[in-house]
This record gives C-alpha cells, structure tokens and sequence, in this order.
C-alpha cells in the first residue's frame, strides 16, 4: 500500500503552493459481485488541485468509471470503502444530509449517455433549474435566467426555447451540451466527467471537448476527465492518469505521456491504437485480455501476465507507486526502462 | 482506383433510401474490386448503416441496383435457395458483440447451424470445419464450448466473425464490427481480420467513423454526408488530402498526439453543421 | 463496455433442477406442495380411502371421526376422499387451459412479431376482439353450444386467456426479433420459421414459463368458479370447485371443513405455482446475459 501523503507529494512536481482540492489517497472499494464480495478499486491514489485538469485514462475494467462514482458517493448499497477521499480537507465518506447536498453542488458530474441521465417526460428547463432551486434557493425566474446564460455558454443561442423542450427533441451531441450546462449552473469546483464525449460522433466530440476545455477554464474549474482515449485526455488535460485492473499504474504529464511514458502498459496502450497517417503491416496488439480487479492476482504485478518487459521481479509482489521524474508509476523496473518504452509510432 | 481490369465483385449504382419524408441515402454508388477492401466513412445520420443493411437485403432500397459476385441483389427474395446463395456471397458483422450472438447457443452450435444451412455435410465433417473455422479465429475448445455469457467482447467478436465466415462469403462486411471494444483488443481483431484476408481473399466493406481504423484495414474509401457520397478515392488519399470541406473538418477532428480541440467560429444554433 | 468480464468458462448445464435448489425454503416448500398436487392428480383415486361417490346421507355434515380425518360433506362423503379424487379434474382442467392458450398464444405473438405492419395489425385488432369477452361469459356460451362439462369450460377459458398470452408475449418476441444474432441469421438466409422455433421461441421461454405458472393459477380459480355455476365439471364428480358450491350451505350452518378444505386446496396450489413461477422465470432471466 502507498503512503497517501508520499503519493500526494510525488504528484505536485513545482506546484506546490496551492493545497490540492481533491485528495484520493488509498481508495480500495469491494462489491458484492455475484453474491462474493470483490475487489474493484484498489489503493487508488490521486490528486486534482484547483483549476487542475486530470485525465483518467483505462480499458474495461480498469476501475476509471467506479473511481469518478466513488467520489460522487455514487457507489452501489453494500460496497466497502476504505481509504480516504477529502474534497477541499473534508472527508467525503462522511458526509450525510446537508452537508452531501453542499458537496454535490461543489461537484458536478456529467455523464457517457445524456439520455440515460434525463427524465424524458420532464423539460430540459425543469432539469436545469431544479437544483438551483431546490439546493441554492435561487427564484424561478432567475434561475431560468441563470439557464439561458449558460446555454449561450456552451452554443446553445435560443435558449428560452430549449428550455421548455423535451430531451427528445435533441441530438445526443446538443443533449450533453446541456447537460455541461446544467452541471456548471450550481458552480461547482470540480466536474467528474465520465466518458463525456463516446457515445457523439467524432466532429461533435471536437466541438464538445473545446466546449468543456474553454469553459473549464474561464470558470477554473478543476476537472477529472474520464475516458479510454489516450490522445483525447492528453488534449485537454494538464495531468492523466492511467489505470489498469483497479489500480494506478502510471501519472504523468499529458505532453510527456506519449512519447516518454514510464509504465508499460501505457507504452502498450498508445503503440495498440491504429495511426491515422499509415498502414501499419500488423498492429502492437497486447496479447491477452484486460483485467479487471477482482480477475488480477495478488502477488504480482497485474499487467505482468502481458507485458512484454516483465521479469521475475515483476511476479514476486505487486509493484507500489514509485516517483519517478516529475510523474509516477506502478512499474518495479521503470527506472531500468526509462527511456525505452516511448515513441510508438505516430507521435 | 487499380484493378479496372477485373470485374468489381460488389457494384452498387444509383442507391436511394426514404423512410417517410427522410432520405437517409442519396444517389450513392461504388464498386468494390475482387480481393480489395472498401471504407464507407460518415457520421451518424450519414446513411452508411443503411446501405450496408440494403446489401445484406435487411433493408429494401427505394430505388437503385445492387449487384454482387455478377447476381443482382437489389430487392428481397422469396426464394429460400437464392436467400441461402446470397448469403453465401455477402456476410456482415455487427457492431455490437453482446447482442449478435444467440444467448442460448454455444459458439460450436452458432457455427455448426450455419454451416448444416449451406452444406449438406456430415456431422463429422461439419465438427472438423468448425473447428478450423474457430482456431481461424483466434479462440480454442474451450471457449467455442462456452455460451455468449462466459466469453469477452472481442472473443464474441470473433465468434460473429467465424459465423460470418463459415458461409465463405466473397464479401464481408464490418459494420463497426470493432467500434465497441478495448483499443487493446481492437488491436487484435483488426490484426485477426488483416490475416483472415491474406488467407482467405474476401473482400472487406469498412463501415467506420473511425478514421485511424479506416487507414489501417482498407485501400479505398467513400465518405458519406446526409446521405450523399461527397469524397471518394484511395484510403490514402481521402485522409492525407481530403479535398472535401467536411472530410477535412472530420480530419482534423480525431484526436491524436498533440491534437487540440477547437471550437468553430460561429456562435452557432447549437445544431449540427449543415455542410454545403 | 462491459465490465463484467467472466472468470471462468462455464459449459451449459441443465439449469431446471439447480434453478430450483436455489430458491430458497418458499421456494422449496412450493415445489413439494406442487409435487404432492400433481402425485394426486394422477393417483388420487386409488389413494382415496374411501368411495368419493356414495352418498350416505345419514352421515351429512359429521366432523372428522374414526378413519375419515376431514369428516362428511353435505352427501355424506367422505371429505379426504373427494378431495384426492378431485384432484384429477381440478388440476388436468387448467393445464389443458395453459398448454392451449400458451401454444396458439406464443404462435400469434411470433408471427405478429415477425411479420410487422398488416400481419400484426390484423392479428392485434382480432386479439382486441376476443379481449371484450370476459371468460365466464364465454364459458356460459360454450355451454350453450357443447354441453356443461369440463371440456367446454376448458375450451372457453383457453378462448379468453389466449389474448392475454398473446398480448403479453408479442412485446417479448419484438424484443428478441430486432436483436443483431436474427438479422444476422436472416442474411445467412435462413428461414423464419426456423429463426422463430430455433431462435426466437427458445428466448422467450423464460417469459412463456413465468406466464404459463400465472395462467394456471388463474385458470384454476375461473374453472371453479365455472363449476361453482354448474357449467364445469358436474356433480356428483369430484371436483374442488364443484366441492365449494355443493358445501357452501355448510359454512353457514358450521360445518365449514368441507367447503374450506378445498379451498385450501386451491388456494396452496395456486400459491406454489405462482412462488415457483416467479422464482423460475428470475433464474431464467438472471441466467441469460
């Protein structure tokens, strides 16, 4: 197990003056999973500082989704959660009533499917003002106000008009603009977003992403972005962070992750994705499936198994965080292999 | 385009589709020349799942032909003998690997009942062809064996693709048939599907919004908008130099290292572009 | 994505009989009241200890003595036997009920199902017609035309429930019809009848089951209330529901064990068929994906 503080200092590489906003330190969730309790999140670690964008990058079963709804409070009845997650000092596991209500209008999440996430006999309107109503106390008429503006915000220019639209009414892509507009009405100081932009088409990703990108910053908001896209989260995130079967693996500098990355998998991740600019004769294609948490052995390494750098070393125990230049990784010979696992073709 | 000198081994001309008032394809005609493979690129909406389901006879053109390996294939068939042959010239597989396969059938069964459909084989002539087709495909006993339930997206995958096969199609086509899994295992089906053509000279249809998985599978390519073809040529050449304002606007939208996303200029209506 | 990666390779296994290990004591203790059920169905008359038939009505309405543990019912009969031996008509009647209603149900809902547009309009507006005809009515109708008896309230009630059947199952098949593994064995060109019986059907049999436990609880209940009317089974044949209606006189008077015995009768089966259903059906469910 890491030490969260040491983790927490290993990640702050010359910002150190401003306290981090969201501190995950030794997260390791269990749920019930087909009637056995199982490992799903395991000694997660990481943090977001004011303003901050951090990228959480991992395949199936890495744990990245159940890592955003476990800051939420998100989690299903019955999970077991151990280690730490303090927003702002406050220790988020702790929270009921109020205090719950306070944080989620702090912390705002948008979601993979806006559709799923929207009551579809309810107006977008009513959706919208609702937790300002309801949590803030703002009046109807401001709120409604407060909505349009941020319509505009995120390109949405006749406003009054779509609020008293159905969610049917919409594309998917003008559906999410919504939905970044709902999540920032209650200014929150983080936005968890779950693999925003998957289910659009590649143009409306683009322009959602430069949505959520400029809007972050203007309202300097701290961000955890979630998705499977190396190159997506490098686009708009200062950090990312990569897991693999439930664990951390690797946390470094969006610039420096592909060309100088300092775990394997991710080295295997960026090499594994076609290039647009040729045809390869064959693709670096990982042999092997991705684990998730519960799949990956407990004394050894859990990417071992298909790495093609693994040595004895790697099977003796499972590897902790270790700094290592400015980042950090979850690979016992990544000082040995620095140097060696980057620039996969199409940098 | 190369190979003019042999006959195209699918020949769509003059397709339309109208559901209602919407015309989901427009006009949209292409050749696939023996042994080469085809991308059809778009968005949603662009009409490119609908031509592929018009191929396969799942959809009924409005108006156009369709000819593939020299029989026409334009409108439904009552006829039990020329459904069977016209599956044995097209096959698809579908993009979503968690409902293409029977819950209730091994991937023995799956396989076994396509091939009892073509072939008046014995079963231990059919047990031996299933077998190859199942180590062609990269899975061994004991996942052919399993149900749907106990396998991964992409062993699934590869089990759509194996029932796909075991028609020995001339044509296969893809749609989105890698869209929904891992990168990593997108990897090795893309790889899988790169050997199954080298063995086997089927001719791959691409449909994809995935430009990176386009380059990688096929030598020529069509993009679709609103249901028009708007660019054509080699692979090469429609994403090193797209001529066509939305080709390049889909271009310079896929994130790769170093990409930044940018917002267009106009304020916008919030809805979608409407290319010229 | 999923997920919920599997561990381990699981080969197909005959899931009935594990399924209904798993269910728990209710599901237990229903399980063994259905057994008993059907073991007397086809047994009962030779178990009966006495001759359920014979009047005797010296002994009317005498509570339970010497060898007869349920006592005499309004003729004199012995209560115990009548109840074994009605056991016969009182469960044969709603499985006939439930085999053909279910049968010509799920055919209508496939076809409906596979076929679309006319095909389903038509078979869903013929469906609405039969659905305005409640069953008894339809019973009283039959009667009319076939005589009082068992097979003419069977025949009536599988008329009434087949809609229901029908209605019910159609929104499955669509389901099940739309899905990617149909069309892709459509375009290897097989052909619908075998998509449907090999396919579809196969599917849907989680919910055909589910519906087929319902329906038989049900039919229990309307085939005696029929008999109740002396449109079903006719005395002097044993029968539950028959039994209700010749002892209802009894319960007033204070000698409720005949009458009450078999609605007991009545009432645990359809209780165990509705616990074993239900019970099924989620295993069923839960095992598919």
């Amino acid at each position: 197990m890491s030490d969260p503080a040491a983790v927490a200092a290993l990640e702050s590489p010359g910002a150190a003056a401003s306290a981090p906003l969201l501190e995950v330190a030794g997260l390791s969730v269990l749920l019930e999973i087909n009637g056995a309790k199982r490992p799903v999140l395991r000694d997660v670690s990481l943090t977001v500082r004011p303003g901050e964008a951090v990228g959480l990058v991992g395949e199936s079963g890495s744990g990245k989704s159940m890592t955003a709804r476990a800051i939420d409070r998100l989690l299903p009845r019955g999970a077991e959660v151990t280690g730490s997650i303090r927003f702002g000092g406050e220790d988020v596991n702790q929270l009921t009533g109020a205090g719950l209500r306070r944080y989620r209008n702090k912390v705002a999440m948008i979601f993979q499917d806006p559709r799923a996430h929207t009551n579809p006999v309810r107006r977008i309107g009513d959706f919208m003002t609702e937790a300002l109503q309801a949590n803030l106390a703002v009046s109807a008429p401001e709120a409604r106000r407060r909505a349009v503006d941020m319509l505009a915000q995120v390109g949405i220019d006749d406003g009054a008009k779509r609020l008293g639209q159905y969610p049917h009414q919409m594309s998917g892509g003008m559906l999410q603009r919504v939905m970044i507009a709902a999540a920032l009405l209650t200014k929150p100081r983080l936005l968890l977003a779950d693999e925003p932009t998957t289910a659009l088409d590649v143009t409306t990703q683009a322009e959602v992403m430069a949505i959520l990108d400029g809007l972050r910053r203007e309202f300097g908001l701290a961000m955890l972005f979630i998705t499977h896209d190396l190159d997506l989260a490098a686009a708009i995130c200062d950090r990312t962070a990569v897991m693999y079967a439930g664990q951390i693996v690797e946390i470094r500098a969006s610039a420096l992750l592909h060309d100088d990355p300092l775990h394997p998998y991710t080295a295997a991740l960026a090499a594994a994705r076609p290039d647009i600019t040729q045809t390869a004769h064959r693709l670096r294609a990982i042999p092997g499936r991705p684990l998730s948490a519960f799949e990956a052995p407990s004394q050894e390494c859990a990417f071992a198994p298909r790495c093609p750098h693994a040595t004895d070393i790697c099977r003796t125990e499972v590897p902790a965080l270790a700094r290592l230049d400015g980042g950090v990784s979850r690979c016992a010979r990544a000082r040995e292999l620095r140097g060696q696992l980057g620039g996969a073709p199409g940098g | 385009m190369a190979e003019t000198d042999k006959a195209p081994v699918l020949q769509a001309t003059g397709l339309r589709k109208e559901f209602g008032e919407l015309v989901a394809v427009d006009d949209v005609s292409f050749d696939l020349p023996p042994g080469r493979s085809l991308a059809i690129v778009g968005e949603s909406g662009s009409g490119k799942t609908t031509i592929a389901r018009m191929i396969v006879g799942l959809e009924r053109p409005t108006n156009g032909t369709i000819t593939a390996c020299g029989h026409d294939r334009s409108r439904p068939t009552r006829s039990t003998r020329d459904r069977r042959r016209r599956g044995r010239e097209v096959q698809i597989v579908f993009q979503d690997p968690y409902t293409s396969l029977d819950p209730r059938q091994t991937a023995e069964a799956t396989i076994d009942e396509v091939l009892r459909l073509h072939h008046g084989w014995p079963a231990d002539r059919r047990r031996a062809r299933t077998a190859e087709l199942i180590d062609l495909v990269g899975l061994d006993t004991r996942q052919s064996r399993a149900l749907p339930r106990s396998l991964s997206g992409g062993q699934r995958q590869r089990v759509a693709i194996a029932r796909a096969l075991a028609a020995q199609p001339a044509i296969l086509i893809l749609d989105e048939s890698v869209a929904a899994l891992d990168v990593s295992i997108q990897a090795q089906v893309l790889n899988l599907l790169a050997d199954i053509r080298d063995q086997t000279h089927v001719s791959y249809i691409l449909i994809s919004h995935d430009l990176a998985v386009v380059r990688q599978l096929t030598d020529e390519a069509i993009v679709l908008h609103r249901g028009k073809v708007i660019e054509r040529g080699t692979t090469g050449q429609v994403l090193d130099d797209p001529q066509h304002p939305y080709t390049q606007r889909l271009r310079a939208s896929v994130p790769r290292p170093g990409w930044k996303p940018r917002r267009r200029d106009q304020p916008g209506t919030g809805k979608e572009d409407d290319v010229p | 994505m999923s997920t919920g990666i599997p561990t381990a390779i699981e080969a197909p296994r005959f899931r009935a009989l594990t399924s209904v290990r798993a269910t728990g004591i209710v599901g237990i203790a229903s399980a063994i009241i259905l057994a008993a059920a059907t073991f007397t169905a086809i047994f009962g008359p030779l178990l009966a200890p006495y001759d359920p038939e014979l009047p005797n009505l010296s002994l009317a309405w005498i509570g339970p003595a010497g060898g007869h543990l349920l006592g005499f019912d309004v003729q004199g009969r012995d209560v115990l036997s009548r109840l074994l031996a009605g056991a016969q008509t009182s469960m044969l009647g709603p499985l006939v009920v439930v085999i053909v209603s279910i049968v010509t149900g799920s055919l209508l809902a496939v076809v409906a199902a596979w076929r679309r547009g006319a095909a389903d309009a038509a078979i869903s507006s013929g469906l609405d017609i039969l659905f305005a005809f409640p069953g008894i009515l339809l019973a009283v109708l039959a009667t009319a035309v076939f005589g009082a008896g068992l097979p003419a309230a069977a025949i009536a009630l599988s008329l009434a429930y087949m809609p229901y059947v029908a209605r019910v199952l159609r929104g499955a098949a669509y389901r099940e019809r739309s899905q990617p593994y149909v069309a892709a064995l459509e375009v290897q060109g097989a052909s619908a009848t075998s998509i449907c019986l090999r396919h579809l059907i196969p599917n849907m049999l989680p919910l055909i089951v589910a519906q087929a436990t319902i329906l038989f609880g049900y039919a229990m209940v309307d085939l005696a209330a029929i008999s109740f009317l002396g449109l079903g089974v006719q005395p002097p044949r044993p029968d539950w529901g028959v039994m209700i209606s010749e002892n209802q006189t009894g319960i007033v008077q204070g000698y409720p064990l005949p009458a009450l015995s078999a609605g007991v009768c009545i009432v645990a089966v359809v209780i165990a068929v509705n616990v074993l259903g239900e019970r099924l059906f989620e295993q069923a469910e839960a095992g598919r994906r």
